[in-house]
């Protein structure tokens, strides 16, 4: 399968220089999204996590790369397959899981789960059940960093196959029209729930999707986590500058189904595995970081401190207590 | 070391299921990801992925087995690469269960609670009465909500306001007069014909700690951002445990206007009610206009301000004092009365009072209460007029079915039952949907002498 690393009409990002130091830092971010996954979906077959569970394994290098291009009090909004996205802007893994489990000890304490958890302090703006409703939303956080007259950037974050929502497109004409300073990122994962792109969108190039409206848009190979880091850079300086919204398509995959409850009928193992062994995003970083001479016993203690940490994050997740029945009634209204 | 592979749960239902096929042998090497069983449910066949890497030791329930409880030990794995294919399979590892809320919560007195519904409030039959705010002037219900809107755009400089034809046009139905003016084109917004586009994106502004009022130029196009309204404005406080607090106005006509046929004529006053997380007010009077829209732009929480087209050209007086505001949850006794209730909202405030007009030539001394808000809803004022009276009446221009009128009569029965000397009646507009010719448009719609009528019924 080709991953189109090419741009198209709009011009590449520069070919990134390598560095160790970075890329070892988004390879450990990587490792401890999908390990932290790994264990969700683990507490999920032992019916410690109920409900939806969207995993977000094989698309790390999305959310780690575009992280990599932000500043303190950019913002974040996304979908509800956000477990990775939480983790890229530095949430703590425990507060995810014991969300995740319905406990106190819960970003949302336990109200809000899989699909729905925030952190004010992080500028993660949620974790949101309704397919492109958060693009709307993403809207309003650039209008309010426009009204404020700052120069901080919102990153709103949908699927493929959110993009063929009617508020999406709203969505971009209010961007382009208002100048709002943010960055569409579509995760094209090929298949929304158990329908392939191809069969829900007429458009084959979901990169021009704003292009009716002027808004510039690249294609990137999603599964680089350098490729995104340096287009999440010329999109973040783009913005920063005044100059309106920019639009990304990631090219990326899922591994797992859409939910926990998808058998994945829709496509075939084969061309999971062939993601999975030519394209991994944690595998290539890895191969990279080795020919720049990173020794095994530095990856064995990442795996070994990424270990500890999900461990950590999975026995929290247990141990916290449920929410106190009181809680039933508190955060509906706010005083005043 | 050994490590059990369970049988997992693939779905939020799943109980049990057929361990239909072993894909891995015993002494196949297993990596994380790898499919090494397929398990059939009543719904789907799934494919069992390893989570971690080793040596498949030992396999514990053959393929073809039915009915394997969800967390049963089904493979072993060797992690290390020892052998411990004759080790026993290590002890079930049962799940930690949730544990028991945390002490000294009173679990049944919540379960109680949540079996009447609301927590009951405590009804404060003795409610103080309406603040006195002095001198009033009469104007028109359009001038008190831009008065109301440009007090508190002077005051905050984080409320702004924006919608169809809000700026340049002054206002499809020239609320926003003078605004643009003022406040110039950074806090009057014009938006393109895009409900929900512009809704969700005011709400996203509120989140990120703005004061937007939003117009819709009625409440039926709000139709298009209900959405937003109710999933992202109304809900995300609560989901994100009282971490996202939304402040925001949504804002317009609603219920019908002149002529304007079904699609344009709607009355949403249950459906915003409906929802926790919202707070509902309806104006009647120029003063309910400008203290309930000032407070509800001062509220930190989504307010649905439920605005009628027809009031705005009606003159009233309002007090002219700068501070003026009125508390939501409040209802008003527009009119004393001892024998019935006569509760109504919104436009239908007049049509009470014109029928308590009439009532009264006929020596019927009805007691008009003015909601004001819908969510939260003044039961107490309510039951204190109908401990009074013996005797309620409500009326609504909306449809009856699990309409504002059934919720206030559901109020009355289950704090002042023994109070009622009659079953309550309920005025509203006809079950269908609004006609455009004229007289079928009179034939829906409630009249003073239906308000008339239905008392007699019960006087």
């Amino acid at each position: 399968m080709a991953l189109a690393t090419e741009t198209r009409k709009r011009g590449k990002a520069k070919e990134p220089a390598i560095d160790r130091e970075t890329l070892f830092k988004a390879y450990k971010t990587m490792l401890l999204i999908r390990r932290f996954e790994e264990k969700a979906g683990q507490l999920y077959g032992m019916g410690l996590i109920g409900g939806f569970c969207h995993l977000y394994i094989g698309q790390e290098a999305v959310v780690v790369g575009m992280q990599m291009a932000l500043a303190d009090g950019d913002q974040v909004i996304t979908s509800y397959r956000d477990h990775g996205h939480m983790l890229a802007t530095g949430m703590e893994a425990r507060g995810v899981m014991a969300e995740l489990t319905g406990r106190s000890g819960g970003y949302s304490r336990g109200k809000g789960g899989s699909m729905h958890m925030f952190s004010r302090e992080k500028n993660f703006f949620g974790g949101h059940g309704i397919v492109g409703a958060q693009v709307s939303l993403g809207n309003g956080l650039a209008f309010a960093n426009k009204y404020r007259g700052n120069d901080r950037v919102s990153l709103t974050y949908f699927g493929e196959g959110a993009s063929n929502q009617g508020q999406v497109f709203e969505s971009f004409n209010l961007a382009a029209l208002m100048k709002l300073p943010t960055i569409f990122i579509i995760e094209n994962n090929k298949y929304g729930m158990g329908t392939s792109v191809e069969r829900a969108s007429a458009s084959r190039d979901l990169s021009q999707n704003g292009a009716p409206w002027g808004i510039p848009g690249m294609q990137v190979d999603g599964m680089d986590v350098l490729a995104v880091k340096a287009a999440g850079e010329q999109a973040v300086a783009h913005c920063r500058a005044g100059n309106g919204p920019y639009l990304l398509e990631m090219k990326t995959y899922r591994y797992r189904g859409h939910s926990m409850s998808d058998p994945a009928k829709y496509r075939t193992r084969e061309e999971v595995q062939l993601m999975r062994t030519q394209h991994d995003c944690i595998e290539s970083a890895r191969h990279k970081l080795e020919g720049l001479g990173v020794e095994e016993k530095a990856f064995k203690a990442v795996d070994d401190e990424i270990k500890a940490i999900v461990q950590d994050a999975a026995d929290f997740a247990q141990s916290s207590p449920e929410p106190d029945p009181a809680e039933l009634y508190t955060d509906v209204l706010l005083e005043g | 070391m050994a490590t059990q592979i369970l049988m997992p749960a693939l779905s939020p239902t799943m109980t049990e299921g057929k361990l239909a096929k072993w894909l891995k042998a015993v002494g196949d090497d297993v990596r994380a990801g790898d499919v090494i069983a397929e398990i059939e449910t009543d719904k789907a066949t799934m494919e069992v992925e390893a989570v971690d890497e080793g040596k498949l030791a030992r396999i514990l329930i053959e393929e073809g087995t039915e009915g394997v409880a969800v967390n049963t030990p089904i493979a072993v794995l060797s992690v290390n690469g020892e052998d411990v294919s004759a080790a026993p399979a290590p002890a079930s590892e049962a799940p930690a269960l949730p544990k028991v809320a945390a002490e000294g919560s009173d679990v049944n007195a919540i379960a109680e609670q949540g079996a009447k519904g609301q927590r009951a409030p405590a009804l404060d039959v003795a409610a103080a009465p309406e603040k006195d705010w002095g001198p009033a002037a009469s104007i028109t219900v359009r001038e008190a909500l831009r008065d109301a809107m440009a007090l508190e755009m002077r005051r905050d400089a984080d409320v702004f306001l924006l919608g169809e034809e809000v700026a340049q046009y002054q206002g499809a139905y020239k609320i926003s007069q003078g605004l643009l003016e003022e406040f110039g084109a950074r806090r009057v917004i014009d938006t393109p014909i895009t409900e929900h586009g512009f809704a969700g994106m005011a709400v996203g502004a509120a989140l990120n700690g703005l004061k937007p009022i939003v117009e819709f130029m009625t409440f039926n196009f709000a139709m298009q951002a209900i959405d937003q309204i109710i999933n992202s404005a109304a809900k995300t406080l609560y989901m994100s445990g009282g971490q996202m607090g939304c402040p925001i106005v949504f804002r317009g006509p609603n219920g019908a206007a002149a002529r304007v046929a079904a699609q344009h004529s709607q009355c949403y006053a249950s459906w915003y009610a409906h929802v926790p997380g919202l707070k509902v007010v309806a104006p009647w009077s120029a003063a309910d206009a400008k203290g309930l829209l000032r407070a509800a732009i001062r509220d930190p929480n989504p307010v649905i301000v439920l605005e009628n087209e027809i009031l705005y050209g009606q003159h009233f007086d309002c007090p002219t004092d700068e501070d003026f505001v009125l508390p939501i949850g409040k209802a008003k006794v527009e009119r004393s009365g001892r024998h019935v209730t006569i509760v109504a909202f919104s436009i239908m405030v007049g049509v009470a009072m014109k029928a308590a007009d009439a009532l009264a030539e006929q020596g019927i001394e009805a007691e008009v209460i003015n909601l004001r808000s819908l969510r939260p809803l003044d039961t107490a004022t309510v039951v204190a007029s109908v401990q009074k009276t013996n005797r309620l009446v409500t009326v609504e221009e909306g449809w009856p079915f699990a309409g504002i009128g059934a919720e206030v009569a559901m109020q009355i029965m289950e704090h002042a039952f023994d109070w009622l000397d009659a079953p309550p009646v309920r005025v509203h507009g006809v079950d269908v949907p609004l006609p455009y010719a004229a007289n079928l448009e009179k034939l829906a719609l409630p009249q003073p002498e239906w308000v008339v009528d239905a008392v007699k019924k019960i006087v």
